[in-house]
């Protein structure tokens, strides 16, 4: 049995007919072709995949598409406008805060929502926020000076 | 890692949502958080036919002051309960524990009735309700019940909810004066499950001795195990490293550990005997001592 | 030239595209009518198959074929062997390949018996559990000492035996060696398997194109040349006719080279049989078995020294977990016995190895390959060697290092790359030096007593290593200026995110003297670049890069040359800058270089004789041997008595690496290696029961280092370039990894005061848990700690 859903994504609303099993990030990749968001474990602990649900970071792996019928999901398409990186994702690119890039839209996304509720993080805030989306190539220090970058750039 | 099919039904009442269950028993199952329950169907050890959406159920989500308890509703997120005045001001043991329940982006979804329901031994907040002495309410479409914690958990990943329940509130009382908490835990990463926990509850009488002590583990058994020799045997006693010290040998005898690819059941001993010193020390430190 | 951006911390070219959800990755890849694969896979790690029955999956809707074994017929075969063995008397090598579907006996669990095809995945995986496949389970061989003893069965029953490979090499005399020592040290050293686990896993798009007659593949490799190759050879089809693509890779580290996986090989045979577009997304449980392992090792080993504790010799008989199967040749086992020579001189040494074969899944290089084992025994034996006889730590290796005037330096062994192991050029006493200060060594014995004092306890860590990087055989590129006035640069290797649109770029800017943002490189499309090996052993950079510069090189003459014409002077009088080339001290006389490729390619006209159309080169680069990079890790850890919980306080790096191109990437390389390391030290295990299942397959409980576990580190370098290549780079990929574990072992037991009670971790990994276990009781270290504290 299929259900409607009609879900705004990045500030476009989308309605489709999905089957009540599809998964929420199959449903961003490849029903709407946002493959930005990236999947790497599907039991929610890499953390890649997460999404913005209404503002707040959730495991698009973790939800059923036919969940989001009337929600507002970002994800890392939606982060910057007409090509112009936000200060998180430029701040990222100065720091060389990612390497292969697969762990990016989660980091992107969980670290735009703790910027917006904690501006001005000490650095174990920062690593305690990190601590739910995992990398395995950077070793974590660059997005942690990214992060604090990009806080000091946005209270400018 | 793809679940297998089911039939989703976002429930438009609770009376819908009951019918259903009452109507599928096992083979339908509420879907709150899913952060426990999806990943299980990804992996295809859980495959329920139906799955009965809670989450448009919102008038479940709430905390209330009552009197002397605190009522949470089954669909309070994490993030909810963590943000909340009444937990962190008169709950300071929930209010400890939580940050230790995974991540962030887990805790905007996962529910402490989902938690519950779940049942899962290694959790932190069925110890922490079970210290606290708190009392589970349910619904069904023949009623509703109220289940004291140490009755609810049955077994590893079991509870006393029969099939066509839903748990609906988590009523936890608030420690009188001169009372302190701790909860301790030994987790390899943060976020993971603990190797070993403790939530532990001390209230003081007007001398200072201990009046009443609870201690409740996670990962320590089949369930959110308590220690209720070590806890009787501190009253009357003053919570210091000496007693805390028999405390915590009589708890690592009252538990039983099972061991896993992270820890041994004799490493997971030891840490409950450490964890349990540590705590009560703090918690006796808290409630004025 | 302009500023030099060779050697700048240039923002990486590739980051717009990654950072804004725009780079493609194979997941991403979707054709028009696509169908999917899901794999059925054995729950046994040993089993003999009696029967397969697809009838009831068969009948599913959405699900198109299923296949077994014997539905491959002829294009059933064992997979190639990806690396002989090198040549060294005397050794014994059995190969056995992986097989695409398992046709008789399971070897491992997770092996793949058949491949369901259908509309969706999740149709797909419905099919799967509808599989019927009778298995007689088989006694496992798991545990590596009872894998030599033949009660214990035979993982390929026609060999009669478990062992795999047998090889001995030796240095000088170990028996006079002994004969002459003041001391020798014995000891048994274990190394747990782990996973690479990068966070992208691999999968395969394969599509056929009857028309254009062509195959094109998308892979998650590191060596796509390769891969096309053999898969053209499979499928009977000429190279020109398969293309192989990897494109944005999410973290290799190893198991994603060619390995030729079955999935790899199914796929395009199946694509074209159903004429449509097949995907396969390996998803994490899969990963798990699927995607090769790093290794098991047990070493029995000793050391003899001198009273002032130079070393005699050292003799190593260690077996090696291989799985079961040994695509990968000895790569890693020889990778051990070299690498544990390190930066010391080691006049006699003998070393025997026996690889084993087990019902585990196979064993292939991930990140340092088989390096940490050998660092981990010679490091761990200095300790020892260092408190019998009362010597400081970082004075005993001080006084092993091989001294600057005596590179090259030939160890008089055979490495990976068939070479004699030869150290290219090294100084590793200032490397010492940085990182004894960096990490307050001198003054640690104070510190540490200071907060033992208030009851915590510190400990130190301090090793050394070598890392052989940047092995042939060789790699290519083609580098082209475009009429549009950007450069393009195309290579054989694959990229997984080790920044080579970036360092390429910088070292083509600087020729061609375009900017860096203006340079295109490709990587990892067969299509693009015609040959080359792939990314692996820490050698993009070295050899693929010196190819990227050889080729800009003659680029660089071919515009001064085109210039000169143009402006009718001479060669001298130019000057190239900014994307122009202009006739020096004239301002108004400058040509762009997007004008000058169309000028280097006429329409009309007639060109002399000789002459190659456009500012175009290729250029190959294949090193005679590999670099040797070294370098020092320190670190400081605090260690809670009770719990046995580690937290790292400090670390420090000081590392040399030849020439560096960009310190930035460079950097990033060493975090992720360290990171890895640190994993591998404290948290990562994968743990298998008696009967060989894998008892952690996921990411819950197999567990890899967070944001919380990776302290901040402290990077150093000194610069020995290498005389091998032009560049003078070594590679840098693996460093990070390679030593963390002894260095853990060794801060963990000088926090806990450990060799005072006649304690040694002289094992990896160590987990609190663990730890406690090996140091007895956990109450005596609390109580003797606690009674100088009080
Ligand atoms: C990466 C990761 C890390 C985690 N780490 C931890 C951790 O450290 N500690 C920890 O405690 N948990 C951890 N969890 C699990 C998490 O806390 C879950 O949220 C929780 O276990 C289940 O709550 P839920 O609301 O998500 O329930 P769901 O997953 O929706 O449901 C769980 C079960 O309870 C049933 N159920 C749900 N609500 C009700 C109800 N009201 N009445 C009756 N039955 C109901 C469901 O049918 C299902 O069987 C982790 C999860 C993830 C993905
Ligand atoms: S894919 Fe969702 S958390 Fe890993
Ligand atoms: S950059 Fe590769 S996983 Fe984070």
């Amino acid at each position: 049995m299929s259900h409607k859903v009609s879900v705004t994504v990045n500030g476009t609303t989308h309605e489709r007919q999905v089957e009540a099993r599809l998964l929420l990030s199959d449903f961003l990749r490849h029903d709407l072709g946002l493959t930005g968001t990236h999947v790497g474990c599907e039991h929610g602990v890499c953390g890649a995949c997460t999404i913005l649900l209404d503002g707040l970071p959730v495991r698009s792996c973790l939800m059923l598409a036919a969940q989001t019928n009337g929600r507002a999901v970002t994800t890392i398409e939606g982060l910057s406008t007409d090509g112009k990186l936000s200060p998180l994702q430029e701040a990222f690119r100065d720091t060389h805060a990612l390497q292969c890039g697969y762990c990016t839209p989660g980091m992107l996304t969980t670290m735009t929502a703790f910027l917006a509720e904690t501006p001005n993080p000490s650095e174990d805030e920062i690593r305690e926020a990190l601590s739910g989306n995992l990398c395995r190539c950077t070793g974590y220090q660059n997005i942690v000076d990214a992060v604090k970058l990009a806080s000091q750039r946005m209270a400018r | 890692m793809k679940p297998a099919p089911f039939r989703y039904v976002p429930a438009a009442s609770l009376e819908e949502a009951l019918a259903l269950k009452a109507e599928h028993g096992d083979e339908a199952k509420f879907l709150a958080g899913g952060q426990s329950l999806i990943p299980a169907m990804n992996f295809r050890m859980a495959q329920p036919a139906i799955l009965i959406d809670i989450n448009p159920l919102t008038a479940l989500s709430y905390v209330r002051q009552d009197g002397n308890a605190i009522r949470v509703g089954a669909l309070t997120r994490y993030r909810t309960l963590q943000r909340d005045a009444a937990i962190a001001g008169k709950l300071p043991l929930m209010a400890e524990a939580l940050p230790e329940v995974a991540h962030p982006a887990i805790r905007n979804r996962g529910t402490l009735g989902g938690n519950l329901s779940h049942a899962d031994p290694a959790s932190e907040l069925p110890a922490v309700v079970s210290a606290l002495g708190g009392t589970l309410h349910t619904r069904s479409k023949k009623g509703t019940r109220r289940i004291a914690a140490q009755d609810f958990f049955t077994a590893a990943l079991t509870t006393a909810l029969t099939a066509d329940e839903l748990l609906t509130e988590i009523e936890l009382p608030v420690l009188p004066p001169r009372s302190g908490t701790s909860f301790l835990e030994v987790a390899r990463r943060r976020g993971d499950y603990a190797m070993m926990g403790v939530a532990c509850a001390v209230t003081l009488n007007a001398s200072g001795a201990c009046a009443e002590a609870r201690l409740a583990y996670c990962n320590a058994g089949e369930t959110a195990m308590l220690a209720p020799k070590a806890a009787a045997a501190l009253k009357g006693q003053r919570i210091d490293d000496k007693t805390a010290r028999a405390a915590a040998e009589r708890a690592k005898a009252e538990i039983n550990p099972f061991g896993n690819v992270h820890a041994s059941a004799d490493y997971q001993r030891h840490l409950a005997g450490v964890l349990t010193r540590r705590a009560l020390l703090v918690a006796a430190e808290r409630a004025g001592a | 030239m302009s500023i030099r951006s060779f050697g700048q911390p240039i923002k990486r070219n590739e980051d717009g595209r990654l950072l804004q959800g725009k780079a493609l990755f194979v997941d991403d890849v979707e054709l028009p009518r696509m169908l999917h694969a899901a794999f059925v896979r054995s729950p046994y790690a040993h089993a003999r198959i009696r029967g397969i029955d697809t009838q009831a999956a068969k009948k599913r809707p959405g699900v198109v074929a299923i296949y077994t074994a014997t539905d491959l017929g002829a294009y059933w075969r064992p997979g190639f062997l990806l690396v002989p063995p090198p040549p060294i008397a005397g050794i014994t090598f059995n190969e056995r390949t992986q097989v695409p579907l398992v046709k008789d006996k399971v070897r491992h669990a997770g092996e793949p018996v058949a491949v369901v095809i259908a509309e969706d995945r999740y149709i797909a995986e419905d099919a799967v559990a509808e599989v019927v496949v009778d298995y007689e389970e088989l006694p496992a061989v798991v545990d590596l000492e009872q894998a030599r003893d033949a009660r214990s069965g035979f993982v390929h029953d026609d060999l009669k035996t478990n062992v795999a490979a047998h090889v001995r090499q030796i240095k000088g005399d170990y028996a006079k060696a002994v004969a002459g020592a003041a001391c020798v040290i014995k000891r048994r050293f274990l190394y747990d398997r782990g996973s690479s686990l990068p966070i992208e896993t691999r999968g395969v798009v394969a599509h056929w194109d009857a028309k254009a007659d062509r195959m094109t593949i998308w892979d998650t490799t590191q060596a796509p040349v390769f891969l096309r190759n053999g898969l053209a050879a499979m499928l009977g089809l000429s190279e020109r006719q398969v293309r192989v693509i990897a494109p944005f890779i999410g973290g290799g580290f190893g198991p994603k080279i060619m390995m030729f996986y079955p999935e790899e090989v199914i796929l395009p045979w199946a694509a074209r049989k159903l004429a449509r577009p097949i995907k396969w997304i390996e998803d994490r449980f899969e990963h798990f078995f699927a995607t090769t392992h790093e290794r098991g090792q047990l070493h029995d080993a000793e050391i003899a020294l001198t009273t002032d504790g130079r070393i005699l010799g050292v003799k190593d008989v260690f077996l090696h977990d291989t799985g079961a199967y040994d695509p990968y040749g000895l790569t890693v086992p020889i990778n051990s016995q070299c690498t544990l020579l390190g930066p010391y001189h080691i006049p006699n040494y003998d070393s025997t190895f026996t690889a084993l074969f087990t019902n585990k899944p196979i064993v292939t290089p991930y990140r340092g390959a088989g390096r940490q084992h050998g660092v981990f025994v010679i490091e761990r034996l200095l300790d020892i060697a260092a408190r019998e006889l009362k010597l400081d730590r970082a004075e005993i290796r001080r006084r092993n290092f091989i001294p600057p005037d005596d590179f090259p330096y030939n160890n008089q062994i055979i490495y990976q790359d068939f070479t004699a192991l030869t150290y290219d050029s090294g100084n590793y006493g200032p490397i010492l030096d940085k990182a004894l200060k960096a990490i307050g060594y001198a003054g640690f014995r104070d510190e540490q007593a200071r907060q033992r004092a208030k009851g915590k306890h510190l400990g130190l860590g301090i090793v050394a290593y070598v890392e052989g990087t940047g092995i042939g055989p060789y790699e290519g590129a083609k580098v082209q200026v475009q009429a549009s006035g950007k450069v393009s640069v195309a290579t054989g290797i694959g990229t997984q995110g080790q920044g080579h649109y970036t360092s390429f770029a910088q070292i083509v800017a600087d020729q061609v003297g375009a900017k860096v943002t203006d340079i295109e490189v490709v990587t990892g499309d067969t299509d693009q670049f015609y040959w080359g090996a792939g990314t692996f052993a820490s050698r993009g950079a070295v050899v693929a890069g010196n190819a990227v510069n050889e080729a800009a090189k003659v680029v660089r003459q071919k515009i001064l040359r085109t210039a000169a014409e143009h402006f009718e002077c001479a060669e001298a009088d130019l000057v190239i800058e900014d994307g122009k080339v202009t006739v020096n001290g004239v301002p108004g006389k400058s040509v762009a270089l997007g004008v000058l490729a169309n000028v280097a390619n006429p329409m009309r006209g007639a060109v002399k004789p000789g002459t190659e159309p456009g500012l175009e080169a290729t250029s190959y680069f294949g090193p005679e041997m590999g670099a040797t990079a070294a370098g020092v890790h320190a670190m400081i850890v605090e260690v809670d008595p009770e719990t046995l919980m580690v937290e790292i306080k400090d670390y420090v790096v000081v590392h040399d690496c030849g020439t560096v191109i960009n310190p930035l990437i460079l950097a990033g390389q060493i975090h992720g290696g360290v990171a890895q390391g640190i994993g591998n030290a404290f948290y990562e295990q994968l743990v298998f029961d008696g009967q060989g299942q894998l008892r952690n397959a996921s990411l819950a409980d197999y567990l890899i280092p967070t944001a919380l576990d990776v302290p901040r580190m402290t990077l150093d370098h000194t610069v020995t370039p290498s005389p091998l290549n032009p560049l003078g780079i070594k590679g840098a990929g693996e460093a990070g990894a390679i030593p963390v574990g002894p260095l853990f072992a060794q801060a963990v037991e000088d926090a806990l005061g450990l060799p005072d009670k006649g304690i040694e971790l002289n094992e990896i990994p160590l987990s609190p848990s663990r730890l406690w276990e090996l140091a007895g009781s956990a109450d005596n270290i609390t109580a003797s700690q606690q009674a100088r504290v009080r």
